[in-house]
């Protein structure tokens, strides 16, 4: 005699410790066995986008910062590269290493907190975790010299960055360098060989690379996935032409490769930082003589887009020759990682919905702007 | 051999169990902020200040609220505006510090203290009174001049409002408004070193920050 | 009547009061008092206990995550457990609309006796149990696997799909763990020859964690699942099914469920402490034997806390591979070996000498066994996932990984 067992759909709902944020999924369950996914969004829609029809385009750098908020720095190097193509302007050599350095140093943070919330979500009660943000603090410490605040930092202005580092912070930011290098290998000696992450994470919810392809999935999520693309390499933007990284690629597209890809970025962030502090002369760091309210020809159209920690992200800026762009359209690459979710969860289990969505490192705030 | 990473993972977590622990009891220990800090609370020069309003059309929130009316307090440099309501609404800000990057005459600077908790509604709006009597420890975000002299928020002294400001003359050099003063003119026009007055000076915005700027500050902590 | 047969009678401090009392009460009614009064001194202290250890692991936690645990009631935050307990007091008590009240109601009840009733045997001193029954080791196994009944109860009548979910994972992985932990502690049974707790502890010449270093390693795996610690607690895994079976209890019930999981620890430490670690045994047992019991239970418990700081958690169909294809055979594998040590040797393994070979022959057993059977469990990749080439776009330089 078969039991007759019915599917139960079941609301991951916007408030639920791992959703990476307000992020709610309609999931339709066969005992263990996910059979149908429904992501729904816009819990956390700020009107982004609108909001920045109606300021000039210094007060966007603001704006900017709280898209992806576990990344500012990165978020506001994208809008000022897409106002600098806008507006045709370079930024002087050394704004162009700072660049490149706080975000580098900003997708260490980052990673870190994907790679500890990754493992947070596998009920490892948040120790990886506390190890990570330790070194996050140290990041976000040296953020808040270098701007005045840690997470909302509008460091960046179109045409450089907006003043040049104080003089403390070159060494602090050798020492941090030193520290976290010991810190980092703790973290990966208690994390990279472990068996039970090993077990919960190898061979689950692979992404073929056709598909990822398809899907316009960008990221560590899609080098994960066995295809070299990043946009540092193919289109290099700031200093990254002039310092010498490697991309690591994973071959076998399932969510340990994606956490083994982030925690190798971190390791060829550290090599950029360094490279960074060795080739970095004095100089100017903004344009200058801009004016404090900046125009655009009428009619002008720039696309500016960065390897973000979580993607491509890019800017679209569109001109009507006043103070305010007439269109600023965001990509964001969470929100476009977001496709692959049927093809990433349908067929698994609930344990490893969760770990899978960590994987793919999505942050809401980027995804509904 | 199987279950070796995970021992390893067992004697990492126990290194950390003997390693001092990274939190600090707050409040009885405190972070020190660093100088560049956008703090809460607002340093505000009301000497140096003519009313442009230029932060508050700065401001991508639109929080600061400037109610002017002329005045005849300085009629040779084309008078300035005598400031009535000066508003900054702490519910709303952000202290992303625009404000402070707009102003043309570096009277507005952040603060460096981040405890401006309120119980009340009301008291969250910073008005022109508590500006004019706050401590004067101004952050140095976006004033490289008081990077040069090395000025540390929390641990220096109350600036005054001629200790703060770069040579108008050579910034504004590029502005076709507002207070212009050649060389000579601002050589020829230096005010009195302790009249404090704010109505009655005489028309100068700024020190001679060739004598006075870098003597009068702390040393650079480094 | 029964005056003068029930089994607390060798206990000293029921024979104080029994006596005392009958000087002017009935027998039965001095027997009552008595009872009672040792129950009040038993339940109260397992209670305080829970709440020490819940205050210890947090204390643990925090400096195994490099921070400071609770510190702010009380000095060293002792005094925090008991802002918990009035926290959750003032707490509206919440019944779901659709819940089956009584049997809601019922599980912390349920749970928080069964932790109490385990005590009962345990030997915390020398020679000193409540009730050192003869079949000690069979109650105390019996006591533990009501935990699953009142899980699932808790699960069902919630009318929560999460807590359904969790309950029927939790329900899964208490009953299969049963078995394992069963057959491990067989071995210690037939060296000591008695299921008597206290006897267990006095055949302990050699500690039987060097004797049977592989039940010891199956009985802490089994009671941590038992238990519902990381890395097996799917039944109220946070992250994922948000509380599990007590997703919707709150307030004293929620303490309640709270206490029994901590009490619970403190109670199989105890246990593990009695059965492999010596007991009361050390210097000066004869006045000194609770300290030492005290202090090898509170090692117990941090190396719960330790393991649970240190792992992820494994999935259901991890944890299930686990218990039956590892932990039965390995325990099967002790249970053979302890056999036949213990039938070959003759003096049935009671001398210290006896004890130490047979150390040397499990110690190697386990070294050899568990790498083997942990080679065969590890997880191959699904079917679907085949590892292509790489596809490397040339010239441009790349990590690949292994």
């Amino acid at each position: 005699m078969t039991i007759r067992t019915e599917p139960m759909t079941v609301n991951v709902g916007p408030q639920h410790p791992s959703t990476h944020g307000v992020f709610r999924l309609r999931i339709t369950f066969d005992g263990e066995e996910i059979l149908e996914v429904e992501p729904v969004l816009g819990y956390l829609h700020r009107g982004s986008e609108k909001l920045a029809e109606e300021r000039n385009y210094v007060q966007i750098v603001t704006l900017t910062d709280r898209l992806d908020y576990t990344s500012p720095m990165i978020n506001n190097q994208a809008y000022c590269l897409a106002v600098e193509k806008l507006v045709g302007i370079e930024p002087p050599l050394r704004g162009k290493y700072l660049r490149t350095l706080a975000a580098e140093l900003q997708r260490i943070a980052s990673h870190l907190i994907a790679v500890g919330f990754f493992v947070q979500e596998m009920g490892a009660f948040g120790t990886p975790l506390m190890y990570a943000f330790r070194s996050r603090e140290r990041i976000l410490d040296l953020f808040e010299m270098l701007c005045g605040a840690r997470i909302t930092v509008s460091y960046m202005r179109p045409g450089g960055v907006f003043a040049d580092t104080p003089p403390d912070f070159w060494p602090a930011l050798a020492r941090f360098m030193e520290d976290f290098r010991a810190e980092f290998s703790e973290l990966e000696d208690l994390l990279l060989e472990n068996e039970i992450l090993l077990a919960r994470t190898r061979g689950v919810g692979p992404l073929p690379p056709n598909v990822a392809i398809n899907c316009s999935v960008s990221g560590p999520v899609l080098r994960a996935s066995g295809v070299n693309w990043d946009w540092r390499k193919m289109e290099p933007y700031d200093a990254y032409d002039r310092v010498e990284f490697d991309v690591p690629i994973g071959t076998n597209w399932d969510n340990y490769d994606r956490f083994w890809v982030r925690m190798q970025e971190v390791r060829q962030s550290m090599r950029i930082i360094e490279q960074c502090v060795e080739q970095i002369e004095p100089g100017p760091v903004r344009v200058p003589d801009l004016p404090l309210v900046l125009r655009a020809e009428p009619g002008a159209e720039a696309y500016g887009r960065v390897e973000a920690s979580k993607g491509e992200l890019a800017f679209y800026l569109v001109s009507d020759g006043g103070i305010s762009p007439y269109r600023c359209k965001i990509r964001s690459p969470s929100l476009i990682n977001l496709t692959v979710t049927e093809h990433l969860l349908v067929g698994w289990t609930l344990a490893d919905m969760i770990i899978t969505l960590g994987s793919v490192d999505i942050n809401m705030g980027e995804v509904d702007r | 051999m199987y279950g070796s990473a995970m021992a390893k993972g067992l004697l990492v977590t126990f290194k950390n169990l003997v390693r001092k622990p990274f939190t600090v009891q707050y409040p009885e220990e405190r972070i020190k902020q660093h100088p560049r800090f956008r703090g809460e609370e607002f340093v505000w020069y009301e000497e140096r200040c003519t009313g442009c309003a230029s932060c508050a059309k700065y401001c991508p929130l639109g929080i600061i609220k400037i109610v002017t009316s002329p005045s005849e307090t300085a009629p040779k440099e084309g008078d300035k505006y005598r400031l009535e309501v000066f508003d900054i609404d702490l519910q709303r800000c952000m202290f992303c510090g625009l404000c402070v990057e707009a102003c043309p005459y570096d009277a507005l600077f952040m603060g460096s203290g981040f405890e401006q908790g309120q119980y009340s509604r009301e008291n969250m709006v910073i008005t022109i009174d508590q500006l004019r009597q706050s401590n004067k420890h101004p952050s140095t975000w976006y004033r490289p001049q008081l990077e040069t002299a090395g000025y540390v928020p929390n641990s220096g002294r109350p600036l005054g409002w001629r200790e703060v400001g770069r040579e108008s003359w050579r910034w504004h050099q590029g502005e076709k408004a507002g207070m212009r003063l050649t060389a000579d003119e601002a050589e020829a026009d230096s005010p009195t070193p302790d009249s404090e007055a704010p109505d009655s000076e005489a028309g100068s915005m700024g020190p001679e920050p060739a004598k006075g700027l870098a003597d009068n500050l702390p040393e650079n902590p480094a | 009547m029964f005056c003068g047969e029930s089994i607390l009678r060798d206990n000293p401090l029921f024979r104080v009061i029994y006596d005392g009392a009958s000087y002017f009460l009935p027998c039965w009614l001095s027997y009552l008092v008595a009872g009672v009064v040792i129950m009040l001194i038993l339940v109260n202290a397992v209670l305080l206990g829970a709440a020490a250890a819940s205050w210890m692991e947090r204390r643990l936690l925090g400096r195994f995550h490099n921070r400071i645990g609770p510190n702010r009631w009380g000095p060293f935050g002792t005094l925090q457990p008991i802002a918990d307990l009035i926290k959750l007091l003032t707490k509206e008590d919440l019944i779901p609309a659709g819940a089956d009240r009584i049997a809601f109601t019922l599980v912390p009840i349920l749970m928080v006796s069964t932790m109490i009733l385990m005590t009962a045997v345990i030997p915390f001193a020398k020679d000193t149990a409540l009730a050192d029954l003869n079949v000690g080791v069979l109650y105390f196994l019996a006591v533990s696997s009501l935990t699953a009944v009142a899980l699932f109860m808790a699960g069902w009548s919630s009318d929560n799909r999460y807590a359904l979910f969790g309950a029927a994972r939790g329900v899964a992985v208490l009953i299969s763990y049963e078995v394992p932990v069963v057959l491990s502690l067989l071995g210690v049974v037939m060296i000591a020859g008695s299921m008597s707790l206290g006897a267990i502890v006095h055949a302990q010449q050699v500690p039987f964690i060097l004797v049977q270093p592989l039940a010891f390693f199956l009985f802490l795996a089994g009671m941590s699942a038992e238990l519902n610690r990381t890395p097996f607690d799917v039944a109220e895994a946070e992250s994922e099914i948000i509380g599990g079976y007590h997703t919707e209890y709150s307030g004293i019930k929620f303490a309640l469920i709270q206490a029994a999981e901590f009490g619970g620890v403190l109670v199989v430490s105890a246990l593990i402490t009695t059965m492999f670690l010596g007991g009361w045994g050390g210097p000066f047992s004869e006045y000194l034997g609770w300290l030492w019991f005290l202090l090898k239970s509170i090692l117990v418990v941090a190396l719960f806390s330790w393991i649970r700081a240190t792992y992820p958690r494994l999935r259901i169909d991890q944890i299930m591979g686990f218990c039956w294809k590892v932990m039965l055979p390995l325990s099967l594998i002790n249970l053979t070996a302890t056999t036949l040590e213990v039938f070959f040797l003759p003096e049935n393994g009671t001398t210290m000498g006896e004890q130490w070979i047979m150390a040397g022959i499990n110690l190697t057993l386990a070294l050899v066994c568990v790498p083997l059977f942990g080679k065969l469990m590890r997880e191959k990749a699904r079917p679907g996932s085949s590892p292509a080439g790489a596809r490397v776009v040339p010239g441009i330089p790349t990590i690949e990984s292994s």
